[in-house]
C-alpha cells in the first residue's frame, strides 16, 4: 500500500513537470488558432516556423554567439586557471573570489551592470555587446571546471616533462593538457549551453534588432499565444531528448569500455606477477 | 609551475567587465547629473523609501518564499522516494527529472500560458468533468506556479544527492536500537539530509527573488517584482539612477540570504557529522 502511494506521488510529480510540454506538443499539429478545439492534424506550423524570418534570424544570432563565446571562453579559461593556479594564495583567492561575482550576482545585476559599461564607453548595443556579454558570464563556469582537474594533477608531472627536454609549449599539450581534459570538456558545454539559454543578460545588451531565441520567444509569448512557438517548443524539446539520450548511451558506453580495460590490466598484471613467481 | 602571468589577460577582463561595471552602478545609484556637473546625491535611496516600491520589494520575498515553501513540500519526498528501493531504474527517473531543466527556460514558462489560458486545455477538461473553472492567469497564483515548476528540480537534486549517499548502516543501527519509522526519519534521516536541503532553498529563492521573465509572462504586463521595477527603470522610464539604486539593494539581499543559509549550513552540517 506504501509503496502504491510512493509510486504514485512520483507519477504526479511527473505529470505536473511534463503535462505543460505534453500540452504544447500536441497544440503544435492542432489546426486551428484557437485553443478550446481540435481542428485536426496539419504539420503547418513547422513550415511557418521555418519561414519565419524573426526566429530564424534569432535561432542563427543564438547558435553564432553560443559557438564563439563558449571557444573563446574555454581557451581565456584553460589559461587563466592554470594562470591562477601557479599563484600564491592571497592573489589566487582574489581572483577566484572576482570570478565568482558572476556567478552569484543575480543575472539582471550582471546584465546591468554590463550595459552601463557599454553606454558608457559608448559601444552600440548589437551583436559585438552580447557576444562580450556571453564570454564574461561563460568565463568563470569554465575555470570552476578546470580548476579540480588541476588540484588534482600531479604537480612534478609537468617539472618532469621540462627536465626531460620538452618545451613548456610541449609540456602544456602532452602533459597538462590530458589531465584536464575532461574539466575542459564539461567547462566547454556548460558555458555552450548556458550561453543557449541565457535571457536576462541578451536582454539588457544587445540591441539594433540582434536579438536571441530567448528574446524572441519572450516577445512573441508577450503578445499572445502562437502556435508557431508550440512548434518551436516541441523541436527544442526533441532535441534536448536525443541529446541527453546520445550522452547517456555514450557515457555508459565509456564506462563499459572502462571496466573492460581495467580487466585486462588486471589480467595482465596477474600475468605479470605469476610469471615473476616463475622466476 | 611559474606561469602566473597567462592568468593576466583574464584579469584585465575581469576588471574590464566585472568590476568596472559593479563601479558603475554604485557610482550611477549615488550620483545625479545636473547642468552644473556630477553631484552625490542620496535621492535614488531615498525615493526607494516609499510604500509603494518597500511593497514590491516585500512581494517579491514573499511570492520567492511560497514558491521555495511548496518546492521543498512537493520535492523532499520526491528525493526521498527516488532514492529509496522503490523504483529499479532510478537514473532513468533522475533524467527524467532534469530534462524539463534542459528545456529553454521561457518555453518552459510559455508552456503555463497556454495551459492556464481561459479556454486552454486545462479549463476544458475542468468543465468536461463539470467542476469550476479557474482563471489565474496573470495573478500572484500563476507566477508562484511559474516559479515551482521553473525551480523544482533545483530541489529535488541537491536534496536526492545528499540522500542517496548517506549512510545505509546508520538507518539500520537505528532500527536495531528500537527506533520505528517515524523515528529513524526524524533523527537521522532529517538531520542528515539538511545539506542539501539547505543548498535547495538558496538554488530555488535565489533565483525566484531575482526573477522578471516569469512575472512579465505569467503575472501580466502590470505585474511587479523588483525585477520588473528594475527593468522598467533602465528600459523605459529612464531614470539610471533609481535602477542601479535598486540593483544594489537586491545584491545586498541576496548577500544577506546567501549569509544567513550559509551560517545554517555551518550549524547543521557541523552538527550532522557529529
Amino acid at each position: 500500500m506504501m509503496k502504491f502511494l510512493k509510486k504514485a506521488y512520483v507519477y504526479l510529480i511527473f505529470i505536473f513537470l511534463y503535462a505543460p510540454i505534453g500540452i504544447l506538443i500536441i497544440y503544435s499539429f492542432n489546426d486551428s488558432r484557437s485553443r478550446g478545439a481540435w481542428g485536426g492534424f496539419t504539420l503547418r506550423w513547422y513550415s511557418e516556423l521555418f519561414k519565419d524570418r524573426q526566429i530564424m534570424n534569432a535561432l542563427y544570432y543564438t547558435l553564432a554567439i553560443a559557438v564563439i563565446a563558449s571557444i573563446v571562453a574555454t581557451i581565456v579559461g584553460i589559461a587563466a586557471a592554470i594562470g591562477i593556479f601557479s599563484m600564491k594564495k592571497f592573489k589566487r583567492e582574489l581572483m577566484l573570489n572576482i570570478n565568482h561575482l558572476p556567478i552569484l550576482n543575480p543575472d539582471i545585476v550582471t546584465g546591468i551592470a554590463l550595459m552601463l559599461l557599454f553606454a558608457s564607453v559608448k559601444l552600440p548595443l548589437g551583436f559585438l555587446s552580447m557576444l562580450l556579454a556571453h564570454i564574461t558570464f561563460c568565463i568563470p563556469y569554465v575555470i570552476l571546471s578546470i580548476m579540480p582537474k588541476l588540484k588534482q594533477m600531479n604537480k612534478h608531472l609537468y617539472e618532469a616533462a621540462l627536465d626531460l627536454g620538452a618545451t613548456p609549449f610541449y609540456a602544456f599539450k602532452r602533459v597538462i593538457m590530458p589531465e584536464i581534459m575532461p574539466g575542459v570538456i564539461t567547462g566547454f558545454l556548460l558555458a555552450l549551453t548556458l550561453s543557449l539559454d541565457d535571457f536576462v543578460i541578451s536582454f539588457f545588451t544587445t540591441g539594433n534588432g540582434v536579438t536571441n531565441l530567448s528574446i524572441t520567444v519572450e516577445s512573441m509569448a508577450r503578445r499572445g499565444i502562437s502556435p508557431k512557438l508550440n512548434a518551436l517548443s516541441t523541436l527544442m524539446f526533441l532535441a534536448v531528448l536525443l541529446l541527453l539520450i546520445v550522452v547517456n548511451i555514450r557515457t555508459s558506453k565509456d564506462a563499459d569500455e572502462r571496466r573492460e580495460k581495467n580487466e585486462k590490466i588486471r589480467q595482465s598484471g596477474v600475468f605479470v606477477s605469476g610469471s615473476r613467481d616463475n622466476i | 609551475m611559474k606561469k602566473q602571468w597567462i592568468a593576466y589577460p583574464y584579469a584585465v577582463w575581469m576588471t574590464i567587465f566585472i568590476i568596472v561595471p559593479l563601479f558603475l552602478i554604485l557610482f550611477f545609484s549615488i550620483t545625479e547629473s545636473t547642468e552644473a556637473g556630477i553631484s552625490f546625491t542620496t535621492k535614488h535611496f531615498k525615493k526607494f523609501v516609499d510604500p509603494i516600491y518597500i511593497d514590491v520589494l516585500v512581494r517579491s520575498v514573499l511570492l520567492a518564499l511560497y514558491a521555495t515553501i511548496i518546492c521543498l513540500l512537493l520535492g523532499y519526498p520526491f528525493a526521498l522516494i527516488l532514492a529509496s528501493k522503490t523504483f529499479k531504474r532510478k537514473s532513468v527517473l533522475l533524467m527524467l527529472t532534469v530534462v524539463p531543466m534542459w528545456m529553454n527556460f521561457l518555453l518552459r514558462t510559455y508552456s503555463w500560458m497556454t495551459l492556464l489560458e481561459k479556454n486552454g486545455p486545462l479549463n476544458s477538461i475542468l468543465s468536461a468533468l463539470s467542476l469550476p473553472t479557474i482563471n489565474i492567469l496573470y495573478t500572484e497564483t500563476a507566477v508562484v506556479l511559474g516559479m515551482v515548476y521553473n525551480f523544482l528540480p533545483f530541489m529535488i537534486l541537491p536534496i536526492y544527492s545528499v540522500v542517496s549517499r548517506l549512510d545505509k548502516s546508520l538507518i539500520e543501527a537505528a532500527q536495531d536500537l528500537g527506533c520505528n519509522d517515524v523515528k529513524v526519519f526524524k533523527r537521522v534521516t532529517l538531520p542528515l539530509s539538511l545539506p542539501g536541503v539547505i543548498s535547495g532553498i538558496t538554488m530555488v529563492f535565489m533565483p525566484a527573488v531575482t526573477t522578471f521573465v516569469i512575472s512579465r509572462l505569467l503575472g501580466g504586463a502590470q505585474f511587479m517584482l523588483i525585477g520588473n521595477l528594475i527593468e522598467r527603470q533602465f528600459l523605459s522610464s529612464g531614470d539610471w539612477g533609481f535602477g542601479s539604486a535598486l540593483s544594489i539593494i537586491l545584491m545586498l539581499l541576496i548577500l544577506l540570504s546567501m549569509g544567513v543559509m550559509s551560517k545554517y549550513d555551518r550549524e547543521y552540517g557541523e552538527g550532522g557529522l557529529l
